[in-house]
């Protein structure tokens, strides 16, 4: 229909026949998580910026203490991001409803662009809902850190023996073990900004709030399919970019966005080879073709070369034969000729006489 | 300059003396960088994980070393037969740079004795990078017997070395296979980060981009290294390899002007498949115009001009500035347009010691080419083998 729909169409056709948008070949695509696994609800319009769930997180993960301590909120006034020694941290926005609160932490998406990107599978989506890191198999490539579209993991480069990437767990370990029944930054929030619970039943919570006050909620639940969707939902009062969160990012899950280019892989060593040997067969036929030319050519002007130059010696070899004739026959007339003469001078001083001798003698001297 | 030219004189040749102090330079850093960790010597951080040692040794390095799998094929399989000459110094550069590639790869990884654990520990297979470190350790392997025939004839070692021999066009396919596999792979890394590659150079079709460009890239710099060789190690050349050199340069620069025209014509269908015309106009838009008509179109119409006239001269030159327009890519994609969202205060800039590093590696790459060229049969070929191909 319009230009973008038909160079669309060319491309898929064309060039990407072979890498084209087809994820669904790889599977999996329509993953929504596993059933029943658990996720987090956070709420800006009820966050207060208190730092508690850092307190929480920093606690029941004993990490080390921060530099300013977690109730001096002027660490507010500046950007943070998560950190190796903190898995999650809450920073301020100014918007057009004044200063909003956002916590950021690992997402936990459905299906991981972190754990697709992994080629040790060190990152895996658990039945729970959290996104575990295996540490004892880790290479620390960081490849998990460029593809996370979140930029969550961290990693310790300063570490020389066992550098790891770091990044927040969901308290899975901590709840596997009993010692708490939700994350350690839900339990600690004092204004229930933070629910924890089944994601489908998060996603129905949510849906509550926005219909019952349409007037304080953006219409939209962050994390519902943003990048295939996450264990972790957002709620807001304001659009999402202004809390620093982005946008752009599609519904594409992370294995989505390279499953294409993935699934070419088995048809290059499937058909190349073939076409090459068909390409190495073509040159080298042509090569025979050329070379039985050559050889052809080579063996035409010898024979040409050859009756030519038999003509020639033929010719060269009759010539000779009849200037030698020739000769011979001058010779023998040469020959005659002299008999002839000699038998004459012979027969006429015979015919002269004796006495006469002297003269005859002298007569031919003066002839 | 041969080595044994410079043992009779002094070992104090300037070329010497540079060596001596980036390998010393290097070696200190080697140490600074395994015994404190990456964090010492790199600027590395939590928005920027990939840098210079992933950007320009790693990406650079691979398609930098393009030459071989183009050049083995090009005069193996597509029938350009008579510049047999050429095909060991390209089998050559592409085994130190894939060597190297690995080298300096073990700088970067954070726990680098467990490069093998991909494919003996756990294998993420759905990985970008599975495949790419897959097809690299292949490829080196076919890369170290493509080269081995030299080595074995300077060893001396018949049997083996006319055994491997009788594989050549097997192990040649097999490197087309697996060179077409990973060159578009390392584009295929970037797919995964949509939000943090500009969308300029952000496309599904990175791999086949990083794909064709990696011919043209593997034919500049069979002739650029031609070029500096010629000058470097004029004495070990064969008559034969001086004698198809010019030839070879004419026949190279027309493919890879044909191949430099059809990227030409994939990266404008990349923006107007993604309907990215408007983003031209842009600062961002200027860059990449600066490297799809600065360093693909024009050097796509100087080799055209250069093959036509047989102007030997100006094709050098265009391999030049097509080898930098290839570099000027991959750092595109891998560094300068990569997070180009981040405020600038967040943006990554490599450390001296990165630099070090990566000049380290590169004279490493120098003076082995250097060690392996003089001594065995690459330029020329040995002579119990005259006739051997
Ligand atoms: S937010 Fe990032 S680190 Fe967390 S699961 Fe998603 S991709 Fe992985
Ligand atoms: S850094 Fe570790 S966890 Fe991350 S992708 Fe590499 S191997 Fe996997």
């Amino acid at each position: 229909m319009n230009r973008r729909k038909f160079l669309g169409l060319m491309g898929a056709a064309g060039v990407s026949a072979t890498l084209g948008k087809k994820a669904e070949a790889a599977g999996n695509v329509s993953f929504d998580g596993y059933p029943g696994s658990k996720g987090v609800l956070f709420d800006a319009t009820r966050c207060i910026g208190c730092r508690k769930c850092e307190v929480g997180c920093n606690e029941i993960n004993g990490l080390p203490a921060p530099e300013k301590p977690f109730d001096d909120l002027t660490v507010l006034d500046t950007e943070r991001r998560t950190e190796n020694e903190a898995y999650t941290v809450v920073n301020k926005y100014e918007t057009g409803k004044g200063s909003v609160f956002r916590k950021i932490q690992c997402m936990h998406c459905l299906e991981p662009a972190c754990a697709s990107a992994c080629f040790v599978s060190a990152f895996r989506k658990q039945p729970s809902g959290a996104v575990s890191y295996d540490e004892s198999v880790c290479v620390g490539c960081r490849y998990c850190m460029v593809a996370c579209p979140f930029e969550v993991p961290t990693y310790s480069y300063n570490d020389p023996i066992t550098p790891k990437v770091i990044k927040c767990h969901l308290c899975e370990p901590h709840i596997q073990s009993g010692k708490v029944e939700v994350p350690g930054c839900v339990g600690k929030c004092p204004k229930e900004a933070l629910v924890y619970g089944e994601r489908s039943e998060l996603i129905r919570i949510a849906r509550r709030r926005i219909e019952a006050h349409p007037e304080r909620y953006v219409d939209h639940i962050y994390g519902e399919r943003e990048m295939g969707g996450t264990s972790w939902l957002y709620l807001s009062g304001v659009p999402f970019g202004e809390l620093g969160m982005r946008e752009d990012l599609g519904t594409h899950s992370g294995p989505e966005l390279t499953s294409g280019a993935l699934s070419v892989v088995p048809m290059v060593p499937a058909l190349w080879p073939l076409l090459l040997a068909g390409v190495y067969g073509m040159t080298k036929r042509q090569h025979k073709i050329a070379d039985n030319e050559k050889a052809d050519a080579v063996a035409e002007a010898i024979a040409t070369t050859q009756a030519e130059a038999d003509t020639k010696l033929k010719a060269a070899m009759q010539r000779a034969q009849s200037d030698k004739e020739a000769t011979v026959k001058r010779e023998v007339e040469k020959a005659r000729q002299e008999a002839i003469r000699e038998a004459e001078e012979a027969a006429r001083a015979a015919a002269e006489g004796d006495d006469n001798a002297d003269n005859g003698e002298k007569e031919e001297e003066g002839a | 300059m041969s080595t044994e030219a410079v043992s009779n004189k002094s070992v104090f040749t300037p070329f010497n003396v540079i060596t001596g102090a980036i390998i010393a330079m290097g070696l200190i850093l080697t140490v600074m960088r395994f015994y404190n960790g990456l964090g010492t010597v790199t600027n590395l951080d939590n928005n920027n994980p990939w840098g210079i040692w992933i950007g320009f040794d790693l990406l650079v390095g691979v398609v930098l070393a393009a030459g071989g799998y183009t050049t083995s094929s090009a005069v193996l399989l597509f029938g350009m037969k008579k510049h047999r000459a050429a095909v060991r110094p390209a089998l050559l550069t592409a085994f130190l740079g894939y060597f190297f590639v690995v080298v300096a790869l073990t700088y970067d990884l954070g726990r680098p004795w467990r490069l093998p654990y991909p494919f003996v520990v756990q294998s993420g297979t759905t990985s970008m990078l599975f495949e790419v470190g897959l097809c690299v350790a292949l490829y080196l392997t076919v890369l170290f017997l493509e080269f081995s025939p030299a080595a074995l004839e300077w060893l001396g070692f018949k049997r083996l070395r006319n055994w491997i021999h009788k594989g050549t066009i097997a192990l040649t396919v097999f490197g087309v296979v697996l060179s077409t596999l990973h060159q578009s792979s390392l584009g295929a890394l970037y797919l995964i980060a949509p939000s943090k590659l500009h969308p300029l150079w952000y496309s599904t079709y990175l791999p086949t981009f990083f794909f064709i460009s990696s011919i043209a890239a593997g034919l500049s710099m069979v002739m650029f290294e031609g070029w500096i060789s010629h000058k470097a190690f004029h004495d070990h050349m064969s008559e034969e390899y001086l004698g198809q050199h010019d030839d070879l340069y004419y026949g190279f620069a027309k493919g890879a002007s044909w191949v430099l025209l059809g990227y030409f014509f994939a990266k404008v269908i990349g923006i107007a498949v993604d309907d990215e015309w408007h983003l031209l106009a842009t600062g961002w838009g200027q860059w990449f115009l600066i490297e799809l008509l600065g360093f693909v179109l024009m050097p796509c119409l100087l080799y055209a001009i250069g093959a036509r006239e047989k102007n030997l001269k100006l094709i050098r030159w265009t391999a030049l500035l097509t080898v930098a327009g290839i570099i000027l890519n991959r750092l595109n994609v891998s560094l300068i347009a990569f997070n180009y969202h981040l405020p600038a205060d967040q943006r990554y800039f490599p450390s001296w010691q990165e630099f070090g590093i990566t000049i380290f590696v590169c004279t490493l790459i120098v003076v082995t080419f250097r060690f392996i060229v003089t001594r065995m049969p690459i330029f020329h070929d040995h002579p119990d083998y005259k006739d051997h191909h």
